[in-house]
């Protein structure tokens, strides 16, 4: 594994190995002193071409844990407003000395784009590009619901995920849907039938337009976030009719199975997708999904930058 | 000067002698009964056709001379075995006004390479709500017949009714970018699985068959003639079918890569595959063999779009639309249908030259190869092989879709008004 701009870039082994590093790493965060020597010299670059303060941050600590230099290139107020393109800010990014670049990008294949076009030698790591994929959310994901669901397992065979809302715009469904199939977990992708991406009968899952049919058989349900503009565009009558069918409340949470978890990426819009009963009830992990988030990603700079994997 | 094509397989058919007299062929005989003249040609197994005839050609003059100039996209074309080309309106300014097709016209005239024939905007600055001056435009030196807001589609009903009524004064013909904006917005791709999985916004065929339905309805209503622009899904192929059964006077093109290529190379976000009609689902692609085969779709052209390499070296979203066609057009159209046992050579011709200049009215291309016609002609050597290398080039742009892949035949010489206005090395 050279770059991780794709769950694709993944075989199994190497997906559980990521998860089985984490742990380790997990535990640096609950010592006194969260650090570790093993990246100290390399340099970190997160490349910021679109908002995102919490993968932000979570990179920048995982870097940081690792000792590694960080440097982070937020596009607002920079050049790239200026119209300096992607080429060029990596290239300068990389003869400033980085190692690794994490990319943010508002555009879909960006991170792939910079990866495999030359234009740098540095490692590339996906935070997010448009609506297509979010590797490292997959793999928190996939990491929060071992821990939780699975312990002592190594994939996640048995266990069932519902991922419900804006399907057709989340990168992090897409991810997930990759990286829950490949570690033998079953999913369910549910939303409106205009909130489902073309095609999806060809993707490694099934589909519901009914989250109350779905809900009893989930052993974790991964609630999206709806964005309200979308409603301006017709994919649904508005924020009430959604909340209605598709939003997570105390009664559904009731319907679920007793031992079953929600998460959900963040930010939440309480009220609209989940409600705040149950965002802050014990069975929502949404915080430790945040904590996981840091170890993982210091595990996928690991696997990434110190050549383990290769 | 008199120049004579020896041994050559005229249309792919029984070898014969052609003797250029200055600008005209003078004549025609079985192989071996002329012999004498200035220059000789031996184009043994060589085929001969008419110069070819490009409908749909973006020469960026005025406006993106970084991207192409009428002369080097000239070159482009004679090095592609054209003798004519339709210049697209929306260069900057807009060809929208008699001057500026005078212009574009008189440019292409300076080369002495090919025919450059602008393309004149329907509406004024291709805003889709006010008709450009037409009739100054087909009155002007240029003699403008074919009308287009190519890159946009003429949207308002009302607005593409008098357009299609208005230019019968004058046997024009409204050239149509099939797009309701809509159904496409943001689109960056086929609508898809493919689409879906790669996060890309789709633009759905329906996109294009709503606007080519209301067109024909239209076009039927006001008994003008309508010409559908890069065809490029299975749904319009199916309208037009109808269309042509019911006489409606629609012809419609398709260009070389809906041809050859399909959504699937878009897979790796290389954005020198993002062209606008997006490349389709293979079952578009095989339905728009089909339809070049039955003569639904009547044409090829090139929808040539040059493009400088910082508008295409940049993640996908912020790439331009388009690709280049102009060199390797007649091999792609060989290679996909002549190789695939469609066409005959006379197909090629038919909807290479032919066809394309009897839409456009133009008395002196895709003539007959016989005495008396003028010599504009598209040698051809039918056997050879080669990789397409983007860098080699005469256009200004490297936006080859085709790089590295192989194809089969290539024209050697082209003949503009009884000059050579293009020659291979290789031929002596």
């Amino acid at each position: 594994m050279k770059h991780l701009y794709s769950i694709n870039n993944l075989n199994a082994s190497e997906a559980i190995s990521i998860l089985d590093t984490a742990k380790s790493m997990a535990e640096v965060g609950g010592k006194s002193v969260k650090k570790l020597p093993t990246l100290l010299g390399r340099t970190v670059v997160n490349l910021f071409f679109e908002d995102s303060t919490r993968t932000r941050i979570s990179f920048e600590a995982a870097a940081k844990r690792l000792s590694a230099d960080v440097i982070t290139f937020s596009a607002k107020g920079s050049s790239v407003s200026k119209g300096e393109n992607l080429k060029d800010t990596a290239q300068t990014l990389e003869a400033i000395g980085a190692d690794a670049v994490v990319i943010r990008h508002w555009a879909s294949g960006a991170a792939q784009t910079l990866a495999n076009s030359g234009w740098i030698n540095s490692r590339v790591i996906n935070a997010g590009d448009g609506t297509h994929e979010h590797p490292t959310q997959a793999l928190l994901d996939a990491y929060t619901l071992r821990e939780t669901l699975a312990p002592g397992q190594k994939d996640l065979s048995g266990i069932k995920v519902g991922i419900v809302g804006d399907i057709l715009h989340s990168r992090v469904a897409r991810s997930n849907v990759l990286l829950l199939s490949l570690l033998k977990a079953e999913c369910v992708l549910i939303a409106p039938p205009t909130l489902l991406p073309i095609g999806v009968n060809t993707w490694n899952c099934q589909a519901s337009f009914n989250l109350d049919e779905a809900l009893p058989e989930l052993d974790a349900v991964m609630m999206l976030r709806v964005q309200q503009e979308r409603m301006n565009a017709a994919y649904f009558p508005n924020a009430r009719e959604y909340a209605r069918d598709f939003g997570l409340n105390a009664k559904r949470l009731e319907a679920m199975k007793p031992n079953s978890i929600v998460l959900h990426p963040g930010p939440m819009n309480r009220g609209m997708e989940i409600t705040a009963e149950v965002a802050d009830s014990p069975r929502s992990l949404i915080t430790s999904q945040v904590t996981n988030g840091v170890s993982v990603r210091m595990s996928v700079l690991y696997h990434l930058l110190s050549g383990v994997a290769e | 000067m008199s120049l004579l094509i020896k041994n050559v397989k005229v249309l792919g058919e029984a070898a014969q002698d052609v003797l250029i007299q200055d600008q005209k062929i003078v004549e025609v005989k079985p192989a071996g009964k002329i012999s004498n003249a200035e220059e000789v040609i031996d184009a043994k197994d060589k085929v001969l056709l008419p110069g070819l005839v490009d409908l749909h050609t973006h020469l960026r003059q005025p406006g993106r001379e970084d991207a192409e100039t009428v002369f080097s996209g000239a070159r482009a074309a004679a090095c592609g075995g054209y003798t004519a080309v339709h210049a697209m309106a929306n260069t900057n300014p807009v060809a929208d006004t008699a001057g500026v097709v005078e212009q574009v016209y008189r440019l292409g005239e300076d080369t002495g390479l090919v025919s450059v024939h602008p393309v004149g905007a329907v509406t004024v600055s291709l805003a889709g709500s006010q008709l450009a001056e037409l009739k100054a435009m087909a009155d002007s030196k240029a003699k403008v017949r074919i009308f287009s807001d190519d890159g946009k589609c003429v949207e308002d009903s009302v607005i593409m009714r008098r357009a299609l009524e208005y230019v019968k004064a004058f046997n024009g013909v409204v050239a149509q970018h099939a797009q309701e904006s809509r159904l496409s917005a943001n689109g960056q791709m086929n609508e898809s699985a493919l689409s879906a999985t790669l996060g890309l916004t789709g633009w759905p065929n329906v996109a294009e068959e709503a606007i080519v339905a209301r067109d024909i309805l239209l076009c039927e209503l006001v008994d003008s003639r309508l010409h559908i622009c890069h065809a490029s899904t299975k749904g319009t192929v199916e309208l037009l079918a109808r269309a042509k059964d019911k006489q409606i006077n629609v012809t419609a093109e398709v260009t070389p890569h809906h041809l050859l290529l399909d959504e699937d190379f878009v897979k790796d976000y290389n954005p020198v595959f993002k062209v606008n009609p997006p490349l389709r689902h293979k079952d578009d692609v095989l339905a728009l063999r089909e339809a070049l085969a039955s003569g639904v779709i009547d044409v090829v052209a090139t929808d040539h779009a040059p493009h400088p390499l910082e508008d295409k070296e940049t993640e996908w979203a912020s790439a331009a639309f388009g690709m280049l066609g102009l060199e390797n057009a007649l091999s792609v159209v060989v290679t996909v249908m002549v190789q695939g046992g469609k066409f005959s050579w006379r197909d090629v011709a038919r909807v290479m030259s032919e066809k394309p200049a009897e839409i456009a009215g133009h008395q002196d291309q895709g003539q007959t190869i016989e005495p008396g016609a003028i010599a504009n002609l598209c040698l051809v050597d039918p056997n050879i092989e080669y990789q397409v290398d983007a860098r080699n080039s005469f256009s200004l742009s490297r936006n080859n879709p085709y790089h590295g892949m192989k194809l089969i035949s290539k024209p050697i010489l082209t003949i503009h008004k009884g000059k050579i206005t293009f020659r291979e090395k290789a031929i002596k």
